[in-house]
């Protein structure tokens, strides 16, 4: 209970002060929309046809998460780490799993708010469709899908320097990307990248809020393979959390 | 040798403990080998010039370094882990404070991981922040937000408190402002850990001292005593052959200005006086006079035989 209301208070004050800068909340929302706006919406062939735009709108919205996680998180955790707030934070009696599951709720929910411009773009400017209980239930498994990502952003922000976060954070993100068939559809995948690409969370993701868009059956490897990275990132993010002592000296 | 009285007093009682703690940042040694014990209801003063070691210990109290040797407590726990700092208090240094979250939000958020903290309206009267509750952090004077700062390490009714260096900044009348109100808390039960290198502020607030130099403990005892014990006096003279006469006997240490006025820190001034007679060397202008606390801790400091750091 202590570890949840504690997290909810973080996660309270870090809306409140990224709420009061509001040109970062957004750059988040105006990126992805203009991946949508300018490699998407100008194929003709992917955006008249309702389930090529569906499973690229769904990519994208992935790819946003996937970004916004990485980058709010990794960055925004370095960078503080580097300032002498969040040590004092540190001495306060909050255990790691508040400040982590805080992260979570502030700039996660943040993240997720940028997917609402693709959506809408999405169903103005192309044929992707989804009744509006299916477009709930992929907002949900997309939130899910997620967390993968930001215990990872967590993870780079918690193990090296803003600068170094940069350059991993961007590497990463292109790699799981491209790898989970977030640019390029898994379909259009050679053989062997198809098959590797099931072991990337990005490309679990991606199956995970397909199916809950789209019905069907999900691939068992998706369900297995997104818990399996939610349980090791999470623990890596904790370990990292409490092994931190701040800025290194040397 | 590292002064290890305060060993003598470690029991149950103590709220927290250093044993025989080493702390190195890569091959920097920033505490050596310093034993502490801090019993309930004293206000202990931590004095050292910078990078004596002071800050580094109020870090491993707080959870946030771990000790390369050695073991810390606090309340009876591991300071790492959260549950055992509910009772502890501390300040971030006031260019922390979030600058767009006004003075009620900051203090709401911090009170809200203690039990039964204050209100952000009871803490704002008691540090005389009662205008300020609505203004964001970052439109504060600088004196203001140090004042916010202390005022957040007694939010959560703290048994301990630690304080880096609290008055940093302020103005005389500011920090008597500020003290009053810390030996208010005080008394109401919080025991308090101050460091400073102000020795009027160490000398207004503390009962205990500690003097720390390079990592080390040089003394640990009371405001009294660390002063008596070091009974330093200090000789200061005009002369034409300064090095001869820092050559004689019993000299601790040895201050020049413009190339022919010494003052020299003696343990015994007649005993010294005594001997420099006796040499014959030239000399004018003699003063004799007791020693501040301040030089008695410099004193202190050289006779460690190791170099502060800058």
């Amino acid at each position: 209970m202590t570890v949840l209301r504690l997290a909810s208070v973080h996660a309270k004050y870090t809306l409140l002060e990224t709420l009061r800068v509001p040109i970062a909340v957004i750059g988040g929302l105006v990126f992805p929309a203009l991946s949508l706006l300018f490699f998407v919406v100008p194929q003709r062939q992917v955006a008249e046809n309702p389930l090529f735009a569906t499973q690229a709108v769904i990519s994208l919205s992935v790819f946003a998460v996937l970004a916004n996680s990485l980058f709010s998180f990794g960055l925004t955790i370095a960078e503080n780490r580097e300032k002498p707030w969040d040590p004092y934070l540190r001495t306060l009696p909050a255990p790691g799993i508040s400040r982590v599951l805080a992260q979570v709720f502030s700039t996660g929910l943040l993240g997720l708010a940028s997917v609402l411009p693709i959506v809408i773009l999405g169903a103005l400017l192309t044929e992707a469709t989804a009744s509006p209980d299916r477009l709930l239930g992929g907002l949900v498994a997309l939130a899910l899908a997620a967390l993968p990502f930001m215990f990872l952003g967590i993870a780079i922000g918690y193990s090296m320097p803003s600068k170094a976060a940069i350059a991993v954070v961007q590497v990463l993100m292109f790699g799981l990307a491209f790898g989970g068939g977030l640019f390029l559809p898994p379909q259009a995948f050679p053989e062997w990248l198809e098959v590797f690409s099931r072991v990337l969370p990005s490309r679990q993701a991606r199956e995970i809020v397909v199916w809950a868009v789209g019905g069907g059956t999900v691939p068992a490897w998706s369900v297995i393979g997104w818990a399996a990275w939610t349980m090791l990132s999470l623990a890596l993010a904790l370990l990292l959390f409490r092994r931190d002592e701040g800025r290194r000296y040397r | 040798m590292t002064a290890m009285t305060g060993m003598g007093r470690t029991g149950m009682t103590a709220l927290a403990t250093l044993d025989g703690v080493t702390r190195r940042y890569g091959d920097i040694t920033a505490v050596d080998d310093v034993s502490l014990a801090i019993e309930p209801g004293t206000i202990l003063g931590l004095l050292g010039p910078n990078g004596a070691g002071k800050s580094t210990v109020l870090s491993l109290l707080q959870g946030l370094r771990r000790p390369t040797v050695g073991a810390v407590r606090l309340f009876g726990g591991d300071p790492r882990d959260a549950a055992s700092r509910r009772a502890l208090g501390s300040t971030p240094q006031e260019t922390a404070l979030p600058p767009t979250l006004r003075v009620g939000e900051v203090m709401d958020f911090v009170g809200r991981h203690f039990p039964e903290p204050l209100s952000p309206a009871e803490l704002a009267d008691e540090f005389g922040l009662t205008d300020l509750l609505r203004r964001q952090t970052g439109a504060l004077s600088g004196g203001q937000r140090r004042r916010l700062s202390v005022a957040l390490a007694f939010v959560g009714r703290p048994r301990l408190v630690l304080l880096d260096e609290p008055t940093t900044g302020l103005d005389v009348d500011a920090r008597r402002t500020l003290w009053q109100v810390l030996r208010r808390q005080h008394e109401a039960g919080a025991t308090v850990v101050v460091t400073s290198h102000y020795l009027e502020e160490i000398e207004a607030l503390a009962e205990r001292v500690v003097v720390m130099g390079a990592g080390r403990v040089l003394a640990d005892d009371t405001l009294g005593n660390v002063v008596g014990r070091v009974g330093l006096r200090l000789v200061g003279l005009r002369t034409s052959d300064p090095a001869a006469i820092e050559a004689l006997p019993g000299i601790l240490r040895s201050d020049r200005e413009d190339d022919d006025v010494l003052t020299l820190s003696v343990q015994d001034s007649d005993a010294f006086l005594v001997a420099l007679v006796r040499s014959g060397l030239p000399f004018a202008d003699l003063t004799v006079r007791g020693a501040t606390l301040e030089e008695a801790f410099l004193s202190l400091t050289a006779s460690s035989r190791l170099e502060p750091r800058p």
